[in-house]
């Protein structure tokens, strides 16, 4: 267990390493500082005098060094257009990006696992051919679009629901949450709803083919001819080897979820970290920028280490007391 | 005894596909007594497999039973429920599959895949069913069966899975155990080994074993009675001493000439020429007559029906002119 | 039987599963609308929506022809600008195309070239390659996208990017999908190599690389197809989102992803149709893409790499 995790923590942090020299060169060419702290008035001399003082002249690696060292404590950078420190101005946001993408993977979650089931024990079913007909549109139609035509649908046609922003949030322990408001729950059902709009159909066909294999296999046939309740035979042997490939791919999507916050978040107007990046982005707010690239780094990696971690407790065949391979 | 255990009665199953219906089985019948060991013998895709799964009401998705019956201790399996059918499986029925490596879930421990049988079947608390699993786990000789029981397929060798896969098959003590090929995808070396068990097994508890099997050799060291599969038919069944020693179907003589063991005896090594059809292009007449070196007219046109003689039966027209102008023959 | 015996009973039997597959006969034909239409857009389009003398602002807003205070002058209306909503649509769907086509002809370009250097030469070069290819595909492809194409448009500015605004959307989405059609082709050539051929031309002397090409191509070609057909609907719909959120297509030379961004705030004043038709345009060509995407899975039924 100690080694399997070791071995991912060294490559969750490879990875982290890869992502802050990026973020350190992007710095290094869109973010002069000087022209922030001085502004166009001081001449060329002082300027380089100032350069060396600052460090901006050091080879390289001295830089980055100094990048690296900054960035652990948790120093981005300050913010040029709202003056703060970068990193506190994207963790202000995270919540707001992280309920939406929980309320969207409990969507997925509760409808894709069932769905998929269903149809794959009856594929004949008239609903599994309606869902996986459904799915197919579903898949085919943009995360944005969905945004816009719900949008369009519950909030300009019948005004039934609220299409931009959190609404009420409350804090929770240091936490602004609208889950715990009914103004801040009704403002996220239709952001939550677009930002599931391509994952759960991919889901439900993913659980469904896999499932569909597993339900052909020879260990499920010998569950049958052991006389065990068809239940037990589902929900058990079969769902179980279904999910586990899920489980991967579950982690992959994890990013591409993050990628659709900022479709989302754009389109509802919704304060979250991907709102945030699209507005630095115009604003040439490199800090910021950078601090969005580490923080959305750092959850994809910790996601990913946690789901294989996952993987190889659920799954026995992953040895994770020695090295695989 | 009167009345056999499983009496299967004209079984037809056919595979619905989607353009075409194919007749995997026709007109197949045969019967095995208490503590009886009946080989079912056969090319692969003969329908060996299919006619085992079928007694279980377990053929895969497309196939379904067309016609006849399948009689177990009276009653017809074919009109059972799914809940009747479920009590019957694994419970007065069990199987025995092909590959051990397949056949048990990979993502469960083998003590959960022995209990969980036994919790179907019968109103037992989880540390009764663990004695009675660890009983039979003893029984199939496997070593420190304490150890092996929280421990995952994966961490064992095919052999050690397969004696697993038996020991569930007697752990409601069935009266039918069905095997299907099962030490084919053995290692050779414990090939003989896992058969030694089955056959022990069955003698000494007197479980009647149903063996599916294309090695003729296999057959006749463990079972009493043997038919022939051809192309979905049953071709020749006789008790498997008459078959090795004088089997009457051409075909049937074909597989006995291929066997290795024969190449010393007077007989000659030799394939049979050709290969079985495939379920789409079963030739009229006799399925068999492309292939067979005695091949008459009758037997391209007509299906041969079976001649009985002394507890065997053939379906051969050739065989049926002998019989008759032997039969003749005594009469003059 | 000979491969070209092979390839004509393939042949028929996936024209005999077309011909009896009512979704795929109709995916098709909508698809070959599609391009026909799109591509001839400069001859049948009624207006030049990139020439600004015929854009009139008075003309802007203007719903379709068939409803009240619609103009017959446009079918489809108008949008904020003035512009035809019709020969912007089919202008745009041209650019969605172009980009979604050529962008999946570099992942195939690249995905080939690699998996077949990756399965030839094996070793550690080939290790190397799919572990790379590992890290590729963990990263969301949008993902990666949008950030490049922010810090490109940050660092050259948007003048330089709206020139350049094709070109980057091919190299972004074509480079970020290569490993699906790497894997594909590297477990062919694998498989392939296994094969006594190959040892046989070798000691005949003639080049195996030709001679392995000659049967990997065609062996790879139904799961490249089915790959390509998903892979070309996921580049038109990852181009969509760029440009919707500003990073893709400029305003002046809109795609579909674009198009129904421009008109996405017009959307509470009613002007539902600037942002919905081409919405709905673009989700048939997916769609249709998609379906043929799945009709040709379940018939040509290749091996594909699972993910």
């Amino acid at each position: 267990m100690l080694a399997f995790l070791i071995r991912r923590l060294v490559q969750a942090a490879l990875v982290m390493f890869v992502i802050s020299i990026i973020a350190f060169s992007i710095q290094d060419n869109l973010g002069d500082p000087l022209r922030e702290l001085l502004g166009q008035s001081v001449s060329e001399k002082q300027r380089q005098i100032l350069r060396d003082k600052m460090g901006l002249n050091d080879p390289f690696l001295i830089q980055y060094g100094r990048f690296l060292k900054k960035a652990i404590h948790g120093d981005l950078g300050t913010s040029y257009f709202f003056k703060r420190p970068a990193v506190d101005v994207i963790l202000d946001k995270l919540p707001a990006t992280l309920e939406l993408v929980f309320g969207a993977s409990l969507i997925i979650i509760v409808f894709s696992v069932p769905i998929g089931v269903f149809a794959a024990i009856y594929p004949k079913h008239w609903f599994s051919k309606f869902s996986m007909g459904a799915s197919i549109v579903g898949i085919s139609i943009p995360v944005f679009l969905t945004a816009i035509l719900s949008i369009y649908v519950f909030s300009v046609e019948f005004g039934w629901l609220p299409s931009f922003g959190r609404g009420e949030t409350v804090d929770f322990f240091g936490w602004r949450t609208g889950f715990l408001t009914r103004d801040g729950l009704v403002h996220l059902i239709l952001p939550c709803i677009a930002l599931s709009s391509i994952m759960l159909p991919l889901f439900i066909r993913l659980i469904r083919s896999e499932m569909m294999e597993v339900l052909e296999s020879e260990y499920v046939k010998f569950a049958w001819a052991k006389g065990l309740q068809p239940r037990r035979i589902w929900f058990l042997h079969a769902l179980k080897n279904t999910l586990l490939p899920v489980i991967t791919v579950g982690g992959v999507q994890i990013g591409t979820l993050i990628a659709f916050t900022i479709l989302t978040e754009t389109v509802f107007q919704w304060p979250g970290m991907g709102f945030l990046f699209l507005e630095a982005v115009n604003r040439v707010d490199t800090p910021l920028i950078i601090a969005y690239l580490i923080v959305v780094g750092l959850i994809f990696v910790i996601t990913n280490t946690i789901v294989d971690l996952i993987y190889g407790l659920v799954n026995p065949t992953v040895r994770l007391t020695r090295p695989q391979e | 005894m009167s009345v056999a255990l499983l009496e299967i009665r004209n079984l037809e199953v056919r595979f619905a596909m989607r353009h075409v219906t194919l007749v995997a089985l026709r007109d197949v019948s045969f019967a095995i007594n208490r503590g009886e060991r009946l080989g079912i013998v056969g090319e692969s895709g003969a329908g060996k497999s299919v006619a085992a799964f079928s007694i279980l009401n377990l053929i895969s998705k497309p196939g379904y039973i067309s016609a006849g019956e399948i009689l177990f201790e009276g009653r017809d399996l074919t009109k059972l429920g799914p809940q009747e059918m479920r009590k019957i499986r694994g419970n007065r029925i069990s199987m025995i599959f092909q590959d051990p490596m397949m056949t048990l879930n990979p993502v469960l421990t083998v003590g959960t895949q022995l209990t969980e049988c036994l919790h179907a079947h019968r109103e037992l608390s989880e540390p009764e069913a663990r004695e009675i699993a660890m009983e039979r786990l003893a029984q199939v000789h496997i070593p420190s069966p304490e150890a092996r029981f929280d421990q995952y397929p994966h961490e064992l060798s095919g052999g050690m899975r397969q004696r697993i896969v038996i020991a569930t098959a007697l752990l409601t003590n069935p009266w039918l155990i069905i095997a299907d090929e099962p030490t084919t995808a053995l290692d050779v070396t414990i090939q003989a080994e896992i058969m030694d068990l089955l056959l022990e097994l069955c003698e000494s508890q007197n479980v009647a074993l149903i063996l599916i099997t294309h090695d003729l050799g296999v057959v006749s060291q463990v079972t009493e009675r043997a038919i022939v599969m051809y192309a979905g038919r049953v071709v020749e069944e006789a008790p498997t001493r008459e078959i090795v020693r004088a089997a009457k179907h051409p075909y049937t003589q074909g597989l006995i000439g291929a066997l290795p063991q024969q190449t010393e005896s007077r007989r000659r090594l030799k394939q049979i020429r050709g290969v079985m059809p495939a379920l789409t292009e079963i030739p009229p007449g006799c399925a068999f007559h492309p292939r067979c070196p005695y091949v008459l007219d009758v037997c391209r046109v007509q299906l041969p029906g079976y001649s009985i003689k002394n507890g065997a039966r053939v379906a051969c027209h050739m065989v049926a002119a002998q019989m008759q102008t032997e039969a003749k023959e005594s009469e003059s | 039987m000979s491969p070209g015996a092979w390839h004509r009973f393939a042949d028929s039997r996936v024209l005999w599963s077309f011909r009896h597959d009512k979704v795929a006969i109709v995916s098709f034909a909508v698809m070959c609308v599609y391009i026909l239409l799109s591509f001839s857009a400069p001859l049948i389009a009624p207006y030049n929506p990139y020439d600004p003398t015929t854009i009139d602002i008075m003309d802007s807003e203007i719903p379709p022809a068939w409803l009240e205070n619609g103009d017959t002058r446009f079918a489809l209306g108008t949008d904020a600008q003035g512009r035809d909503m019709l020969s912007t649509i089919l202008y745009g769907t041209r650019i969605s195309l172009t980009i979604g086509i050529c962008a999946v002809l570099l992942q195939a370009f690249l995905g080939i070239t690699i998996g077949l250097i990756s399965g030839y030469f094996g070793g550690r070069l080939d290790n190397f390659l799919m572990r790379v290819a590992d890290i590729q595909l963990s990263f969301s492809t949008l993902m990666v996208a949008i950030i490049v194409l922010a810090v490109f448009q940050a660092l050259f500015g948007t003048e330089l990017y709206e020139r350049l605004a094709i070109l980057m959307l091919i190299l972004v989405i074509g480079i970020a999908e290569w490993p699906q059609y790497a894997r594909t082709v590297r477990a062919s050539v694998l498989a392939e190599k296994k094969k006594e051929y190959v040892d046989a031309v070798r000691v005949i002397g003639l080049n195996p690389v030709r001679i392995m090409f000659r049967h990997i191509l065609p062996n790879t070609l139904s799961p490249i197809l089915v790959i390509s057909t998903v892979q070309i609907a996921n580049a038109i719909v990852s181009e969509a989102a760029l440009s919707f959120l500003g990073l893709g297509m400029p305003v002046t030379k809109p795609s579909l992803g674009s198009l129904i961004n421009s008109g996405f705030e017009f959307i509470f004043s009613g002007s539902w149709w600037i942002t919905i038709i081409p919405g709905i345009v673009l989700v048939i060509l997916v769609l249709v893409m998609n379906l043929l995407g799945d009709w040709l899975r379940d018939v040509l039924n290749p091996k594909l790499y699972k993910e």
